[in-house]
């Protein structure tokens, strides 16, 4: 049976030979019947082929260009019942092209090794873990003692319970990390005195902030974890991202957990990863609004900005900003600049772009002003001289 | 007639002028600030020469003897009394002063280092990798900044340092221009290279003017007033003021005045010649004309918006185009634009004279420019264009012969574009054909307003003639309405039955039956007539008035919008009722079969058929709502009560718990939050259940509800605010909040989290809205118009973004996809190279196909 797709292999794409296989088996054709199907889907797709110079670019520009004039301002996606706040819609696109370093919504789905995804109770545990906790949210209140020339930390005996810490751990953690301070138990919590030779009020300040933001738990950067259900599988959404010391806990199962910082992605999974990320958030955005844009540009937009290894955004310091031609890059934005760099450089402009051929009444090479003159006549003369 | 032979630009070369070429270029010398002679004649030597172009008409430039808007222009130049910096080089100068040493003129940096620099840029550039080149370059230039001595030397490097905007300082002592430009003079051409600059084109010293270019007069005309008084170009102004001071400067030199005066005049000059470059320098107090506002130089001319890249360049006007209102005409076919008369005589398409259609032109060319359909112009072998008059009709049409052009009226059938802004997409630009009609406006095909998005409150449109015959086959073939009906985004037809077609087709095939002479008579309306018409028994089924217009070979299985099957055997529309589902925009299922299966031609046709043929079904049968059509039974309307005020209960539980503190929060939520999100889904459901009470109990026959079911207009929701509750109002994605004060409206009690204080309306639109309800309709109102005005231009900025970056990238013919330098993108586009705008949802339709081989 396997047989009949082969010769096809080089001819059709792979899903649609795949789906081939699915239908023909579902309305039991016969090998000859499938060697029509597949003959007549090769005749279709040659017909659907694109044609050479077609601006694609344009193409995918006015796509996104036409439907981001629907999509709706609101930053905040107001599903209701256990999501995470994401920034959604037009803004959300923006950043994505943009390529900010980090979204103002940085986010992850983490998800679970097998074992311990068999009750809510042991996943609760595992976001636990995750959330960063600092010791400012199980602390009272942070004193500066100037008389003492030390900070008293009061400590709150509730909530250190619910959160399952002990105050002995509280102390280790805090004795490890504040190394130029010594710290001394008491009834309430415990003081810090600063270690430093000359103590004054900005240092006892800074002891004060640093306390204030001792990582006793979790990864930081996360800041909220919501462990959920999504489509049969247990997941923890978390508000904040880190996805590389995630992905380092034993409990996480790397395949699926991912980040919507595609930078992050980028630096921890590789730019192949960084390319699926971005289309993953373009198509999440497109779905949420109830657009409709064909994988084809988004696809094409992520090659694009991926393209060169590093993720450059849609921007003048990004993809508009590395053009070749001077004018090109001129037209777009800072035009002065670049021509001044242009003079000390002494660059040339070959007009090999379209907006330089714009500028000098010239066709452009796109479409049907692509195809140049085959024979060249009177090549053969100059040659002569 | 000859033709311009117009030479191909190639490449274009940027480089620094120097003070040898600014010479070299110029064609006068610019010694006083007087412009005109007592009698308005251009002083020679002034800034205004004749040898400069000329912007008199009468007048010939003594350069070239060309006249008015014949003659380009030509640079003149200046002597500057004390050398100056360029303002815009300044960075540069100060890289150079930096990165070498002050005594004998080298860069700080050994050979071999300089070596291995130098292959880390080369390699940069042979990877065309500009930014890694750049960021390597200023790298390098800002390590130089640590060295504190000249390894070739050994000489002491002192610290360079700038008071902005335009002092050198050295140690804190001032670098005079002479000195600056003494010190680049010693930098050798292996340095500039080293630095990332080019020897050849900017020599460092040139960043230090001795000799300032002064552009030709022709870019900087002057205008004349009413009352005769000349009003001089911003540039002329500026540049007066430096050659003032210039000879201010000059003279005081000569006379041996005091440093200090020198040195005034000097910095004046400074400021003078800084904003004739530019005028917005952070620092440098802005030059004004005496009214106050700021002059225009030459950074202004070239940046932003309304500069000269993005208004002159990349932007360019046209003529042969027109722009009026647009107006609605359903009878016109899709393909074509409805022109007024008066416009038709205005635009002209030229003709070549050939013995073939000498007869015709010469009738063209005696009716005139008057008389429709006439013609404007007639140009001569030679290139002389000549208006017809009546005095000169006679001899034309005596002279016309093969080779000449006649350019004569568009007429019906003739090729046009068709254009409305903002042209967000491709369908925004398409073919139209000319049709001549009475009236002022251009006329369209209601069909066809949504690839465009024009609707018809005033919106104008720009109607383009291509004038050669490349251009007209590239619009016909390309760009014409059959073409676009499939759009690139989605793979799914932008152009569709609309409105009162799709509620016609609905009727028509759902019920409806004529007799034999009826059904006829409505397909003639229709403009169709058809062989299979004569199969028609004494009853004829709306079901079989359509199939009529269906190709007799098609089939085709589907579902119309409520999920029922339609299927059409061998032309015959056998089950199903035809809605949006199936010939509407968008997914307009059966029109894109018909695209797939046949030509544009037949699509196109089939569409502008059932369009007609479901308008004049409406016209027949007549179809009109009145407030009376979305009455409710009273029972329903007791029911819809009920469950609004169980909403309402529902809503104040979970408030009076949240109140006792019972409320528990949804994870992720604060309580407050969760008590915000329970209420909103409480009356968000209520509206929902209304509306589906609403519609099961209103009769199917409803005109309100035939549009809402068949998608022509309008949903099931609409038809329940209207007659029973308008419900939630949101703001930002939120119930509707109140201000500092805790309320919305001061007659609700403070911090109040019931549903009509935070814009829950109850009622529908017909049985009227409470004074503060009627607000909060109005709040979202507002809310919608802002969220349109905030988020066009941010939209509008990311596609300028979006299509400046991609405009390069094409296909080529090895199928991969490339930007303008050729370096790939995609392999194959899309990873199987299919055409979106070709394919059917972009996608190859597998179940089709195998359908179809089953079929046979």
């Amino acid at each position: 049976m396997s047989d009949v797709y082969k010769k096809f292999e080089e001819k059709l794409p792979g899903r649609v030979i795949e789906e081939l296989k699915v239908e023909a088996k579902a309305s039991k054709l016969t090998d000859a019947e499938t060697t029509k199907a597949l003959n007549d889907a090769v005749k279709e797709y040659e017909a659907l082929l694109i044609s050479p110079g077609e601006s694609i670019g344009i193409v995918t520009a006015e796509s996104f260009g036409e439907a981001g004039t629907q999509m709706t301002l609101d930053v905040f996606h107001l599903a209701g019942v256990a999501e995470i706040q994401v920034t959604r819609g037009l803004p959300r696109l923006i950043e994505l092209f943009d390529a900010r370093k980090i979204p103002s919504t940085p986010s992850m789905s983490v998800y679970l090794k097998s074992e311990h995804t068999k009750n809510e109770k042991s996943i609760r545990k595992v976001a636990s873990f995750l959330k960063e906790m600092r010791l400012e949210e199980v602390s009272e209140e942070f004193t500066l003692n100037i008389m003492n020339e030390s900070v008293e930390v009061d400590l709150d005996n509730k909530r250190i319970k619910d959160f399952g810490f002990k105050k002995e751990e509280i102390l280790e953690t805090i004795k490890k990390d504040l190394k130029n301070a010594s710290v001394k138990e008491t009834k309430k919590g415990f003081t810090l005195k600063p270690e430093s030779e000359e103590i004054n009020l900005s240092i006892l300040y800074k002891l004060k902030e640093s306390a204030k933001s001792t990582l006793l738990r979790g990864v930081p950067k996360i800041i909220q974890v919501l462990p959920t259900k999504k489509d049969g599988k247990y997941v923890i959404l978390c508000a904040g991202s880190n996805l590389k010391k995630v992905l380092e806990m034993e409990q996480v199962e790397g395949k699926f957990t991912v980040s919507n910082n595609i930078f992050e992605v980028a630096s921890t999974l590789g730019i192949e990863a960084a390319r699926q990320a971005i289309m993953n958030e373009a198509v999440s955005v497109i779905e949420n609004q109830g657009l409709d844009i064909d994988i084809r540009h988004v696809m094409f937009l992520a090659d694009m900005m991926t393209q060169t290894g590093i993720v450059r955004g849609i921007t003048r310091g990004g993809i508009s900003g590395e053009k070749e031609s001077v004018l090109a890059r001129a037209s777009f934005e800072t035009p002065i600049n670049h021509l001044i760099t242009a003079s000390l450089t002494g660059e040339k402009d070959n007009l090999k772009s379209v907006i330089e051929n714009v500028m000098v009444n010239q066709p452009i090479p796109l479409g049907t002003g692509l195809p140049g003159l085959i024979s060249k006549i009177g090549e053969k003369k100059e040659k002569k001289k | 007639m000859t033709e311009n032979i117009t030479k191909k630009v190639k490449s274009i070369q940027f480089s620094m002028l120097s003070p040898n070429s600014v010479k070299r270029m110029s064609v006068a010398k610019v010694v006083t600030p007087e412009l005109y002679d007592r009698e308005g004649y251009p002083v020679d030597g002034g800034l205004m020469d004749i040898r400069m172009g000329v912007i008199d008409p009468g007048l010939r430039c003594k350069t070239c003897g060309q006249r008015l808007k014949e003659c380009p222009g030509h640079f003149g130049y200046m002597d500057l009394a004390r050398p100056i910096l360029h303002i815009k080089y300044l960075d540069t100068i100060l890289r150079y002063l930096r990165s070498t040493c002050m005594d004998c003129g080298r860069i700080l940096v050994e050979g071999e280092k300089v070596k291995k620099h130098l292959d880390n840029v080369q390699k940069a550039e042979q990877e065309k990798r500009y930014k890694v080149k750049k960021n390597l370059i200023n790298a390098f230039a800002n390590s130089i900044k640590l060295i504190k001595k000249c390894p070739h030397c050994q000489a002491k490097k002192k610290k360079i340092t700038i008071e902005k905007p335009s002092t050198i300082l050295e140690d804190g002592k001032r670098l005079t221009p002479i000195q600056i430009k003494a010190r680049l003079e010693k930098i050798n051409d292996e340095d500039i290279i080293t630095l990332g600059n080019d020897p050849k084109n900017s020599r460092p010293e040139w960043t230090v003017l001795d000799i300032l270019a002064v552009p030709p007069v022709t870019i900087r005309p002057s205008i004349t007033l009413q009352n005769g008084e000349r009003s001089e170009d911003d540039l002329t102004h500026k540049l007066s003021d430096i050659v003032r001071i210039n000879q201010r400067l000059f003279e005081n030199i000569n006379a041996g005045a005091p440093e200090i005066i020198i040195e005034d005049l000097w910095d004046l000059l400074q400021y003078h010649v800084t904003t004739f470059f530019d005028n917005s320098v952070a620092q440098v107090p802005v030059a004004r004309h005496r009214s106050g506002q700021p002059l225009k130089t030459l950074h202004e001319r070239i940046k932003s918006k309304e500069g000269r890249f993005r208004h002159n360049l990349a932007g360019k006007r046209v003529n042969f185009s027109a722009r009026t209102v647009i107006s609605a005409d359903p009878k016109i076919k899709f393909n074509e634009v409805g022109v007024p008369k008066i416009i038709a005589m205005e635009l002209t398409i030229p003709e070549k004279v050939t013995e073939w259609n000498i007869d015709w032109l010469k009738s063209l060319v005696k009716k005139g420019p008057k008389n429709y359909p006439g013609a404007n112009y007639v140009i001569r072998p030679d290139g002389r264009k000549k208006s017809i008059t009546e005095e000169t009709q006679e001899i034309l049409i005596e002279e016309l012969q093969p080779g000449y052009i006649v350019e004569r009226h568009i007429v019906n059938g003739d090729i046009s574009i068709f254009n409305r802004q903002p042209s967000l997409h491709r369908m925004s630009i398409m073919c139209h054909k000319i049709l001549i009609l009475p009236g002022r406006s251009f006329r369209l095909n209601p069909a066809v307003c949504t690839p465009y998005g024009a609707d018809f409150d005033g919106d104008e449109m720009n109607l383009h003639i291509p004038q050669t015959e490349e251009a007209r086959a590239e619009a016909e073939i390309l760009m014409s309405v059959e073409n676009h009906i499939i759009s690139p985004k989605n793979g799914l037809n932008i152009i569709g039955s609309i409105e009162d077609a799709i509620s016609g087709l609905y009727l028509l095939t759902k019920k409806m039956k004529f007799s034999k002479g009826d059904a006829t008579e409505l397909l003639f309306n229709a403009s169709v007539i058809d062989e299979k018409m004569k199969n028609f028994k004494k009853e004829v089924t709306g079901k079989e008035v359509f199939s009529v217009l269906l190709p007799n070979d098609f089939s085709f299985v589907g579902n119309s919008k409520n999920g029922d099957d339609v299927v059409i055997k061998k032309g015959q529309l056998i089950e199903g009722v035809i809605d949006k589902a199936l010939v509407g925009e968008d997914n307009g299922q059966l029109i894109r079969e018909i695209y797939s299966k046949y030509d544009e031609k037949i699509g196109i046709e089939f569409l502008a058929r059932i369009f007609k043929l479901g308008i004049e079904t409406l016209l027949r049968s007549g179809f009109t709502i009145g407030i009376s059509d979305s009455d409710v039974p009273e029972k329903i309307n007791k029911k819809n009560q009920d469950l609004i005020k169980k909403a309402k209960q529902d809503a104040n539980n979970v408030i009076k718990q949240y109140e006792l503190g019972k409320l528990e929060s949804l994870p992720g939520n604060s309580i407050e939050e969760t008590l915000e999100i329970r209420i909103t889904e409480i009356l968000n459901k209520v509206r929902n259940d209304v509306s589906k009470q609403v519609s099961d109990s209103v009769n199917e026959d409803n005109p309100t509800i035939i549009m809402a079911s068949s998608g022509a207009k309008g949903n099931l929701l609409n038809v329940a605010m209207m007659s029973s509750c308008v419900g939630q109002q949101a703001i930002r994605g939120k119930r509707v909040q109140g201000n500092y004060s805790g309320r919305a409206l001061s007659l609700f009690k403070k911090n109040d989290p019931s549903p009509e204080a935070h814009g829950f309306i109850e009622k529908g639109y017909k049985q009227g809205l409470k004074p503060y309800e009627y607000f909060f309709g109005a709040m979202t109102g507002r809310d919608a118009l802002m969220d349109v005005a905030l988020r066009t231009p941010k939209s509008g900025y990311l596609y300028r973004r979006l299509s400046n970056a991609l405009q390069d990238i094409r296909i080529e013919y090895d199928s991969t996809v490339r930007d303008a330098e050729k370096s790939i993108i995609q392999f194959k586009y899309g990873e199987d190279g299919i055409d979106i705008s070709r394919s059917d949802g972009g996608k190859i339709n597998v179940k089709k196909i195998i359908k179809q081989i089953k079929g046979k």
